[in-house]
């Protein structure tokens, strides 16, 4: 199982799905009516680790971080 | 030392800029550059609220400490979790460098770099609730990726 967590303001609890890679993540996050309007505006984080691709093959325990738009000081 | 410091609240400025000096007073750099962000009372807001994600924010402090390793630099930065009263500190960073001129291109480098993307999300405090600072927040570099 893949662990997917929702950073800051998202606020929206932690799932588990079953998938390979993050197009399969795409198609489950879009269904989802209070997501769908986050997705283009968040980047995404595998182990804590942000990636610019979706082509990353996905393994048994990992986590992906979805992270909003960011504003600090 | 840690050269990264999260506090609950406001910063206590004083005591943090004050054990940078004196740390490194002795390491010859020739500049210590600080720069503290006040909260300010705009907008009726009675301060600024945030959330960190540390695992992220710690890899982000880490690349631009060997970027300025490279200078011959180091990178100072104290920021806080949760709610900041108007007219205190909730951010603070600093370089240390033998020259002027690279400390001070490095502290400018280093904090617009820090506002796109260090992963923290600020919030406004208006009558006791948290309002998600969403047009002041900028979108990571790669985002959209799973719209």
């Amino acid at each position: 199982m893949i662990k997917i967590e929702f950073l800051g303001p998202i606020g929206k609890d932690p799932i588990e799905v079953d998938i390979q890679n993050l197009t399969q993540l795409s198609d489950i996050l879009k269904s989802d009516k209070e997501l769908e309007h986050w997705l283009k505006s968040s980047a995404v984080a595998i182990n804590d680790t942000i990636v610019q691709q979706k082509n990353i093959e996905l393994k048994d325990g990992d986590k992906i971080s979805l992270l909003p738009p960011v504003c600090g000081g | 030392m840690q050269y990264l410091e999260l506090y609950n609240g406001s910063l206590p400025v004083e005591k943090i800029t004050n054990n940078w000096y004196n740390d490194f007073k002795l390491s010859n750099y020739g500049a210590i550059i600080t720069f503290v962000g006040v909260v300010r009372d705009e907008n009726g807001i009675d301060g600024l609220s945030f959330d960190i994600y540390e695992p992220i924010l710690n890899s982000w402090f880490d690349s631009w400490q060997q970027k300025a390793k490279k200078q011959n630099a180091i990178v100072l930065m104290a920021h806080s979790r949760g709610d900041v009263l108007n007219h205190t500190s909730s951010y603070i960073s600093a370089i240390c460098s033998p020259q002027r001129k690279v400390g001070l291109r490095l502290i400018d480098e280093f904090v617009e770099d820090f506002k796109a993307s260090a992963p923290i999300w600020k919030y406004d405090l208006i009558d006791g609730k948290r309002v998600y600072a969403k047009d002041r927040s900028t979108a990571i570099q790669g985002a959209g990726l799973l719209s």
